[in-house]
């Protein structure tokens, strides 16, 4: 498989601040590749490095096998959507998607032409001449990845472009970026701070957290098993539960919770009895009111606090019996617990399987 | 990207260093030089304060300097006084349909060079003049008598020279005050005069200093409004350096005047400044 | 009080009457110039004798009309001349200037926009009689050194034009600072990365982000420069421009030729406003 977009131990530093420290990873011809981190981890730094709008302190970053370092931005064949889309208002539709055509010197019938076929790829044939303030939010996301696309770059890098649109469409807008991405086959390198859309559209996902990769995985091995804390706690919701080893054989621990409970789980190395550890689970791995034929279960009592009614992502907010942790339950909406009060005492359980223990740094 | 950023500054300083050094810089220290150098007796050109100090020893010389800085306060708040009310009207209390229809009939008296508004107000004012016309048709007059040549007339005339650089900056002051304020401040209980001086002027400094600057300025540095309508007792400054350079051809002791001149006015600029705890760069924007 | 505020009916009158006032004071001076540039007499004054267009068409000895008189219509087309080169060079140094100071960083750099604010504290009078002198200065050491006699040292048409020059383009340097500062730099950097170089990126983004504000400058430094006087007084050689030529004629008596210029005067700037009003309002929305 080719490699369209390499980086090595790429560095950024401004002053004293280390925006990107040392990051790794490869991309391969026609993948979407995600970056997911909270803002201010240094994603956008090192996708402008990418671009070569910031030049990187060291580290190297190829292109199809060729080094970047030194070439500016415009001789580079990746393009950038801006977040903000940076569409130029001074030009209507079509002169904006031209515009890197002509900046190439191709010739006018050929630019027609292009112009003609991506704009027909995106859906906005006809739109040639409509100036940019007449778009919606939708068409001119279309357009600022029509004007890029038309390039045929290498890699096309996209910054948040879907961070100021209306929740209605950024959900459609999803669905569609994917599906435009397995049509031309481009490859993607996306970032976010949005974890749903980082693992809806990608097929790789690298979790960013203070200038350096947590973990790079396929979204759905990002949500079963984190490989950090923080990964963990950043894709999908989870509860963390402080607590303490008590016993370890092998391959399943028994972990004491700083309030008294006694859980065991698997663990994939062995921890030492005394280490300090923080338990996750996640809301729809506890179940409510399990039967009680079923083993190796972990069971326990709590009292529900509020019911969080949110259609198909109800929770329950409880505690447990006694105890002041707060966790979240998933509420499956088939009425099967409709009867549920708040105040309610009720069983909860969850199998060695899904829980995930880090030892505490 | 290094190089290319190099290039453009490159580009962009060398004319404007170029227009800065040779038309601003390297005159006024020629300026500077050139008003401490005399003649001697002999005719040779030697160094000298001797051109500073004839400005002390002439009491026409230093009198016409404290006159002028004395009118120009005079003006500066005079158009001060008069642009307000006009501002606010217009920002404030017109129906806004009407707003930029005023506000372009405001500015366009003043798209026409200065010398024509001038020259209208010799022919209104005037011994034969439309005003004295009219004034002998209705009787109140028996005899035309000469408006023009004093120092009421020319305060006018300069008052209506540089009304313009007043209204503009009071008008987007203005407009940029929230009416909502002026309403709290009623709601509150304040009267109009509170509501003037505790709303409305602290939130107009920056176009009031901005505006007093420039009109102090250019009264200041006027010389066809004072010579057209002040006549021969206008004894305005720039006249006694104009006669140094074209009159009598002693071009240290004009530029002794000339520097004169630009240390009130930057000491006015200063002072105007630092009163108002503004900075120059946050008053031209 | 404020639109949105009750008030008594007498402070909405004596508002009005106010305001009425002052644009009686705002417009009489030229609309008697004008009224008076069509009266058949020798004198601009009343009373009235009738209408005549002789003082723009006219051409009898005692009676020559704009159209015929050579020594105005030289004075206009000078005048015409000077604004030409004036705007031509104000605008391209004076949008260097905002590229330097907004997207520049260098050394030195307050200093250097301190020196760039400088002309608009600086007396026109003082600007002119400065580079007059610096000018003198060159002109003695060139023909002392080199025995070279640079005509541009002498005071005349290119020294008029610098002189006007040194301050309109502080003018144009900020209206386009102004501007540029409002413009989005991701534009930039969008177009760099679509393949254009640096060159490419001013010319096709930001230059036409600055259209309307570089086009506005022109126009006002087109007319700042038409009517410029103070600075104009000291540099200018034989060839009079329009405000100095009439200023002569002004002060040693007038007809009302004069009134016929003025008119066309203040009908073509109202025409050049208007038209330069409704361009920028296009531009903007």
């Amino acid at each position: 498989m080719q490699i369209d977009l390499s980086v090595r131990n790429v560095t950024k530093k401004f002053q004293e601040f280390t925006a990107v420290d040392s990051v790794s990873f490869e991309v391969e011809k026609g993948r979407f590749f995600s970056i997911l981190g909270p803002s201010g981890c240094g994603k956008t730094t090192l996708l402008r490095m990418i671009a070569g709008l910031t030049e990187p302190s060291s580290g190297t970053i190829e292109i199809r096998g060729e080094s970047m370092i030194g070439i500016p931005p415009n001789k580079r064949p990746v393009n950038l959507i801006f977040q903000h889309l940076a569409l130029f208002p001074m030009m209507k539709v079509g002169e904006n998607i031209a515009f890197g055509l002509q900046r190439r010197g191709e010739n006018k019938t050929v630019i027609k032409k292009k112009v003609q076929a991506i704009l027909e790829r995106v859906d906005l044939l006809g739109f040639e001449n409509k100036k940019i303030d007449q778009l919606s939010g939708g068409q001119k996301q279309r357009v600022a990845i029509a004007r890029c696309l038309v390039l045929e770059p290498a890699v096309l890098l996209l910054d948040e472009p879907l961070g100021a649109l209306d929740l209605k469409l950024r959900e459609q807008m999803k669905v569609e970026l994917k599906k435009l991405q397995a049509k031309v086959g481009t490859t993607f390198v996306y970032i976010t701070h949005d974890q749903s859309e980082a693992l809806v559209m990608s097929d790789s996902v690298a979790v960013m957290n203070h200038g350096e990769f947590e973990q790079i995985d396929t979204p759905q091995n990002l949500y079963n098993k984190p490989k950090t804390p923080f990964v963990a706690q950043f894709v999908g919701d989870n509860n963390a539960w402080s607590g303490r080893v008590r016993q370890c054989n092998e391959s399943t621990i028994e972990v004491e919770t700083v309030d008294g409970f006694i859980f065991s789980t698997k663990v994939k190395e062995t921890l030492q009895p005394g280490t300090e550890v923080d338990l996750f689970l996640r809301p729809e791995a506890m179940l409510i009111q399990p039967d009680p034929n079923i083993s190796n279960l972990n069971r326990f009592e709590v009292v529900v606090k509020s019911i969080l009614f949110d259609g198909a992502n109800s929770q329950l907010l409880a505690n447990p019996l006694n105890a002041d942790t707060e966790l979240l339950i998933a509420l499956p909406q088939n009425r099967q617990y409709d009867y549920i009060q708040v105040n309610d005492k009720i069983e909860i359980g969850w199998d060695e399987e899904s829980g995930i223990c880090f030892p505490r740094k | 990207m290094k190089r290319q950023t190099r290039w453009g500054l490159f580009l962009f300083i060398t004319p404007v260093l170029l227009w800065l050094f040779l038309l601003i810089v390297l005159p006024h220290i020629d300026l500077l030089i050139m008003s401490f150098r005399t003649e001697n007796d002999s005719g040779d050109m030697m160094w000298s304060v001797s051109n500073y100090l004839n400005f002390f020893h002439e009491p026409i010389y230093w009198l016409t300097f404290v006159r002028t800085a004395i009118y120009s306060v005079l003006v500066t708040l005079l158009t001060f006084i008069i642009a307000l009310p006009v501002a606010f009207y217009i920002t404030k209390v017109v129906a806004p349909r009407f707003q930029g229809f005023l506000t372009l009939l405001l500015l366009l008296p003043f798209w026409v060079s200065e010398l024509v508004r001038v020259y209208g107000w010799m022919i209104l004012l005037r011994e034969s003049g439309v005003f004295n016309h009219f004034l002998l048709k209705l009787g109140i007059l028996n005899k035309p008598i000469e408006m023009l040549y004093n120092d009421a007339t020319m305060v006018l005339g300069l008052v209506y020279t540089s009304m313009l650089f007043m209204v503009v900056p009071l008008l987007s002051v203005m407009e940029s005050l929230d009416n909502s304020l002026i309403e709290a401040a009623y709601d509150l209980g304040a009267n109009m005069w509170t509501i003037l001086f505790r709303i409305i002027i602290p939130h107009a400094t920056p176009g009031i200093v901005s505006g007093s600057i420039v009109v102090f300025m250019l009264t200041l540095g006027n010389y066809l409004t004072p010579n057209l309508i002040g006549g021969k007792n206008s004894l305005w400054f720039t006249e006694q350096i104009y006669n140094q350079f074209i009159a009598s051809f002693n071009w240290n002791q004009g530029a002794a005047f000339g520097f004169l001149l630009l240390f009130l006015s930057s000491i006015a600029v200063w002072l105007g400044l630092k009163l108002t705890k503004q900075s120059l760069r946050k008053v031209v924007q | 009080m404020i639109r949105s505020l009750p008030y008594s009916k007498t402070y909405g009158l004596s508002f009005k009457l106010y305001i009425i006032l002052y644009f009686t004071f705002l417009f009489a001076p030229l609309l008697v110039t004008c009224v008076l540039a069509f009266n058949d007499s020798q004198f601009p004054s009343l009373p009235w004798k009738g209408f005549t267009f002789e003082w723009f068409t006219g051409n009898l000895p005692e009676r020559v009309g704009i159209f015929h008189d050579q020594i105005n219509l030289d004075s206009i087309w000078v005048s015409v001349r000077v604004a030409f080169f004036v705007t031509l060079l104000s605008v391209s140094v004076g949008t260097c200037g905002a590229f330097l100071f907004e997207q520049e960083d260098f050394r030195f750099k307050p200093v250097l926009y301190f020196l760039m604010l400088a002309p608009l504290v600086i007396p026109g009078v003082i600007l002119g009689i400065s580079i007059l002198m610096f000018s003198t200065v060159l002109g003695i050491h060139f023909e002392e050194t080199w025995k070279l006699d640079v005509g541009l040292f002498r005071p005349g048409f290119w020294l008029v034009v610098l002189g006007q020059f040194s301050f309109i383009a502080t003018l144009v340097t900020l209206v386009v600072s102004a501007r540029l500062r409002k413009f989005d730099r991701t534009l930039e950097e969008a177009a760099l990365n679509l393949g254009a170089n640096r060159f490419e990126v001013i010319w096709y983004i930001t230059l036409k982000f600055l259209r309307p504000a570089i086009l506005g400058s022109a126009a006002v430094a087109y007319l700042m420069s038409f009517e410029n006087f103070n600075t104009t007084l000291f540099l200018v050689g034989s060839e009079a421009t329009l405000p100095i030529n009439l200023y002569l004629q002004v002060r040693d008596g007038s007809t009302p030729v004069i009134n016929a210029i003025s008119f066309l005067l203040i009908v073509g700037t109202s025409l050049a406003a208007l038209a330069n009003l409704y361009f920028s309002r296009k531009e903007t929305q």
